[in-house]
C-alpha cells in the first residue's frame, strides 16, 4: 500500500515536473520570438503614424490616425517598383544561368570520366573557401575592361559563377546509381539526353536549394551593387533603401514607410515557400 | 595488344571532348571572374597600384606597411572584438531556440517563422529601422530604461564605447535564425532510439542534452563555429548603414577598410594586401576550430 502510494506521488511529481518544464519552454520561446519581431511591429506602426507621434515612451503602438500619405509621398519619392524590377531581374537571369551552367559541370564531375577530371574540380572546391573580398578589386577592373560597370550584367554573371553550384550538384549527382546512366546510354540517349531526360527530372531538390541560395544572395547583396550600379535607374532594393536613408534621414516616418516597403514583398514571398526555404537554408549552410 | 590501347584512348577522348563541352559555359566564367582575380589580387597585394599608370612590384612593403598602419590595427582588432561578442551569444540564442522549438510544441511554424524572420529581409532596411530604435535621446531602448529608473542610459550607436556592441547586437538578431534551422535541421537527425535508451537508464532532460544531444551534434556546432566566424569576418552592409565606421574608428572593421581603401582611396595593391590577411584570419581560425575539434572528439 505504501510502496504504491509512493509510486503515485512520484508519478504526480514526475508529471508536474514536465508541466514546469513545457512552461519554461514556452516562456523561452515566446520571448525569443518577440524580440525578433518587436522591431519589425514598430516599423510597421511608425510608418503609419505622424512625423511627432512616433517617439516617446511608453511606445503608442497603434497609431492616433493612420497616415497612409506616408506612403504616398515615399512612393513618389522614390521609384520601389523600379528597383523591385530591377532586383527581381538581376535575381532571375543570375539564377537561371548559375542552375544551368552549375548542373552541367557538376554532372561532368560527377559522372563523365576523363583523366584531369579531379584536379579541375579541386580548383574549384578551393576557391569556395576564399572570401568574395580578396577576389572583389580585379573583378571590378576585368568588368571595367568589358565594359559592364554600372549595368546589371556585372551582377548577374558574379553572380552566376559560383562554384558553391557546381559543387552542390555534382554532391547530388554522385547520389543517382550509375546503372541507370548505363541503361540510357544503351538505349542510344546521348550525354546530353541523359543530362536532360534523366538527371535533371531527378535533381528538383538540388535545382530547389540551389534557387532559393541565388535568390538571397541576388536580393540581399548589399556590397555588390554599391561597387557596380552609380546611375540610380539602375539601383537594386538594397542599394535604393541605402540612398533613401542618407537623403530623408531626419524624416523618420516616411523612412520607415520606406522600409516596410522594402522588407514586406520578400516576407510575402518567405509565406508561400516557407517550408523550401527552411530546406534551402538548411542544404546550402555549406555557404553562409 | 594495341588494339584495346586504341580503344581506350578513343573512349578517353570522346569522354573529353563531351566533359569539356558540358564545362565550357561554366569554366570560362570561372576562370575570367574567380580563377584569374584570386591570382591577380595575391599579385597585387605586392604592388602599389592605384589604377593608373605603371604597376611596380615593391615586394612586401604592403604588408610590412600593414602591421605599422595604426588604422589598420583598429580594424583588425575591431572584426576580432565583433567575432567575440557576436559569434557565441548568436549560436548559444540559435541552439536554444533550436532545441525549444524542436519537437512537442504548439504553433512550432510561427515561432520558427517569427525567429527566422530577419534573416530573410533585407539587411538595409532593417538597419533603418534599428537605427531609430537605438536613437539616443527618442528611441524606444533608451526610452523604456529611463522609464525604470536609469538616467544615463548608453549613446548606442553614436558612443565610441557602445557603437561595435550595438551592431554586434542587430547583426545577432538577423544571424539567429539561419543558425537555428541548421541545428534544427541536425537534431532532426539524431536517431530517436538514443533518447529512448537514454530514459531507459534513467537519465534527466539536462543530463540527455549534455551526453546525447551535444556529442550527436558535435558536427554541426563545429560547423556552424567556422561558418560563424567566417560571416562574422565579412560583416559589411549593417557598417556601412549602422554607424558607416564610426563613430570615430569606434566600427571600423577589415571588409569596412578593405572596401574604403579600394574604392574610395583606389590604393587597389594595399587593398589586396589586407583582403589576403583577412583570408589569412579565415584560414587560421578554421584551423584552430578544426585542432580543437579532433581534441574535442579524442
Amino acid at each position: 500500500m505504501i510502496t504504491t502510494g509512493e509510486g503515485r506521488m512520484q508519478e504526480r511529481n514526475h508529471s508536474s515536473m514536465k508541466i514546469v518544464r513545457k512552461i519554461i519552454r514556452y516562456v523561452v520561446i515566446i520571448l525569443i520570438s518577440l524580440v525578433m519581431i518587436l522591431p519589425f511591429l514598430w516599423m510597421i506602426s511608425s510608418s503609419l503614424k505622424a512625423e511627432s507621434e512616433i517617439f516617446g515612451f511608453p511606445i503608442k503602438w497603434i497609431p492616433e490616425m493612420f497616415h497612409w500619405s506616408n506612403y504616398k509621398e515615399v512612393w513618389t519619392k522614390i521609384p520601389f517598383h523600379l528597383y523591385y524590377l530591377n532586383t527581381l531581374k538581376i535575381a532571375v537571369s543570375a539564377t537561371v544561368l548559375l542552375v544551368i551552367t552549375s548542373s552541367l559541370a557538376g554532372y561532368v564531375f560527377a559522372k563523365v570520366k576523363f583523366p584531369e577530371r579531379d584536379k579541375l574540380f579541386f580548383l574549384y572546391i578551393a576557391t569556395m573557401m576564399i572570401p568574395y573580398q580578396v577576389m572583389m578589386i580585379p573583378q571590378f577592373m576585368i568588368m571595367k575592361q568589358i565594359g559592364l560597370v554600372d549595368s546589371h550584367w556585372s551582377l548577374i554573371l558574379l553572380g552566376a559563377f559560383n562554384p558553391f553550384g557546381v559543387f552542390l550538384f555534382r554532391q547530388f549527382f554522385l547520389s543517382i546509381p550509375d546503372e541507370l546512366l548505363e541503361a540510357a546510354r544503351i538505349d542510344g540517349l546521348t550525354e546530353f539526353g541523359i543530362y536532360r531526360k534523366i538527371i535533371l527530372p531527378l535533381s528538383k531538390p538540388a535545382i530547389a536549394t540551389l534557387v532559393i541560395f541565388s535568390f538571397m544572395h541576388a536580393w540581399n547583396d548589399f556590397l555588390g551593387p554599391l561597387i557596380y550600379l552609380t546611375s540610380d535607374n539602375l539601383y537594386t532594393i538594397q542599394l535604393g533603401m541605402q540612398f533613401f536613408i542618407t537623403e530623408y534621414n531626419t524624416e523618420y516616418a516616411l523612412l520607415m514607410a520606406a522600409a516596410v516597403s522594402a522588407v514586406v514583398p520578400t516576407i510575402i514571398v518567405y509565406f508561400l515557400a516557407q517550408d523550401q526555404f527552411v530546406e534551402g537554408v538548411a542544404n546550402t549552410g555549406v555557404k553562409g | 595488344m594495341g588494339a584495346p590501347k586504341k580503344k581506350k584512348s578513343n573512349f578517353t577522348r570522346k569522354n573529353r571532348l563531351v566533359a569539356y563541352a558540358f564545362l565550357l559555359p561554366n569554366i570560362i566564367g570561372f576562370l575570367v571572374f574567380i580563377f584569374i582575380p584570386v591570382i591577380a589580387s595575391f599579385l597585387m597585394s605586392f604592388t602599389s597600384w592605384n589604377g593608373f599608370g605603371q604597376i611596380e612590384f615593391i615586394g612586401f612593403e604592403n604588408y610590412v606597411n600593414l602591421i605599422h598602419d595604426p588604422n589598420f590595427r583598429i580594424s583588425f582588432i575591431n572584426s576580432i572584438l565583433f567575432l567575440l561578442i557576436s559569434v557565441p551569444i548568436t549560436l548559444f540564442l540559435s541552439m536554444v531556440a533550436a532545441v525549444a522549438l524542436n519537437k512537442g510544441i504548439r504553433f512550432v511554424k510561427v515561432f520558427r517563422t517569427a525567429v527566422f524572420l530577419p534573416y530573410v529581409t533585407a539587411t538595409v532596411a532593417v538597419a533603418a529601422v534599428w537605427q531609430l530604435v537605438f536613437n539616443p535621446t527618442m528611441g524606444p531602448i533608451n526610452g523604456f530604461l529611463s522609464s525604470i529608473g536609469i538616467d544615463n542610459p548608453p549613446g548606442w550607436l553614436t558612443s565610441p564605447e557602445w557603437a561595435l556592441f550595438s551592431v554586434s547586437i542587430v547583426y545577432i538578431w538577423h544571424s539567429v535564425g539561419y543558425y537555428m534551422v541548421l541545428y534544427l535541421a541536425g537534431l532532426q537527425s539524431i536517431p530517436k532510439n538514443l533518447y529512448e535508451a537514454a530514459d531507459i537508464d534513467g537519465a534527466g532532460p539536462i543530463s540527455k542534452f549534455f551526453n546525447v544531444t551535444i556529442p550527436m551534434m558535435s558536427p554541426i556546432i563545429f560547423f556552424t563555429t567556422i561558418i560563424g566566424v567566417i560571416n562574422s569576418f565579412k560583416v559589411f552592409d549593417f557598417i556601412f548603414v549602422l554607424t558607416d565606421g564610426g563613430p570615430g574608428r569606434s566600427t571600423h572593421v577589415l571588409v569596412y577598410d578593405i572596401y574604403n581603401t579600394a574604392f574610395k582611396q583606389f590604393e587597389y595593391g594595399y587593398a589586396s594586401a589586407m583582403a589576403y590577411v583577412l583570408f589569412l584570419l579565415i584560414l587560421i581560425f578554421t584551423f584552430l576550430q578544426y585542432q580543437g575539434q579532433k581534441k574535442w572528439n579524442n
